[in-house]
This record gives structure tokens, sequence and C-alpha cells, in this order.
């Protein structure tokens, strides 16, 4: 997984799958202290991730290991939302 | 899924069986904050009847084929979404026929 922070939303009427409940929320790649590093893309959300949270994203095929995502055409999708990140002992990200 | 711009179409005569009757589209990623095109390219199939300008989400690797059509064919990029309004930080970066 990596770090990203929840910088926008992607709205597509037009969409070969359905996907209830979910939303596309464009993301911007992180650090581990959810510094950006100006790389985007738009992962799958099925948690409720809010607007500047810094989530965890899983890519690749591993993105359809959800009930919702099974068998669809997802290769990003908002795993986790982050609390807390230690680094060799310090806290270098707190919610 | 990387957003991009469809910049053109792919033309191929003689390819895998597998593939005929796909439509292959030529797209530009883009860089959300400007929506400029990052001249990095890629070629996928079309599962939404995606056409010139249009800015679309596209899924990469072995989920390219979860689609209709791109199940069991050999595609690693598929268009999945023709995108009306992307939204960053507050701002409306793009808004479909706004331009």
């Amino acid at each position: 997984m990596i770090f990203a922070r929840v910088a926008g939303t992607v709205v597509a009427t037009r969409r070969s799958d359905q996907l209830p409940g979910a939303k596309y929320l464009l993301v911007e790649l992180c650090d581990q202290r959810g510094r950006g590093r100006k790389d985007y893309l738009v992962a799958l959300d099925g948690i409720g991730a809010g607007a500047g949270e810094l989530v965890m994203v899983t890519q690749g095929p591993s993105a359809r290991q959800m009930q919702f995502s099974d068998k669809k055409p997802v290769d990003a999708l908002i795993s986790g939302i982050v609390d807390l990140v230690d680094e060799n002992g310090e806290v270098v990200f707190r919610k | 899924m990387l957003l991009a711009r469809v910049i053109g179409t792919v033309v191929s005569t003689r390819k895998e069986p597998r593939i005929e009757g796909i439509k292959f589209l030529l797209l530009e990623k883009l860089d959300p904050p400007t929506m400029a095109g990052k001249k990095d390219y890629v070629v996928a199939m079309d599962t939404v009847g995606a056409g010139p300008g249009e800015v679309v989400f596209y899924v990469a690797g072995s989920s390219a084929r979860m689609t209709a059509v791109t199940d069991g064919r050999p595609s690693d990029a598929a268009i999945t979404a023709i995108v009306d309004t992307v939204e960053l930080d507050g701002r409306a970066v793009y808004q479909k026929d706004a331009t």
C-alpha cells in the first residue's frame, strides 16, 4: 500500500461498471509524513474517506479483494484512513 | 486509475484474433492541477464509447480485463469512465463541456 491524501473527487456518469455506494476520489501520493508528491491517481473509496485525510491506497489486482470491488475493473482502492505513523519510534504523522 | 485525455485512435489490421472489433484509443495522461497533458501516452481499449478530446480514466493491469468488453482478452489498459467533473482542493479543475 502507498500513502496518499484525499485531494478531490472525480464524477463520471458514463462508466463501464456500477459500484453502489462507492465514490471515485482524486488522491495525491504522499510520503509517510503526509507531504504531497504532486502525483495523482483516481482511487475507489469504499470506506468513506474525507477531504484532506491521509489514507492508504491498495494498487493493482489486490484492489479487487473487497466484496464490492470483486471482479470489477478497479486498480486503486482506498483501504484505510491513517491515524498515526511511527517511524523508528518517532511519530511522524498524527491525524 | 489515472486521468487521461483521448487524443486519437489506433488502428491495427494484423492483430491477435481475440482483440478483433475492439476500439483502441490513444490517451495522454493528465496532470490534475492544471489538466495539462504530461506527454506520457498509453493505448487503451475503450469500453464506454469515449471520443477525441474527452477526459477519461482508465484502469491498468489485470483489472483491465474485468469489463464485459475486455473479459478474456489481452488487455492491460481499459477506459472505464468518461469524466464529467474533477474537483481538486475545493476547486473545479475540469468540467465537461465547459470549455
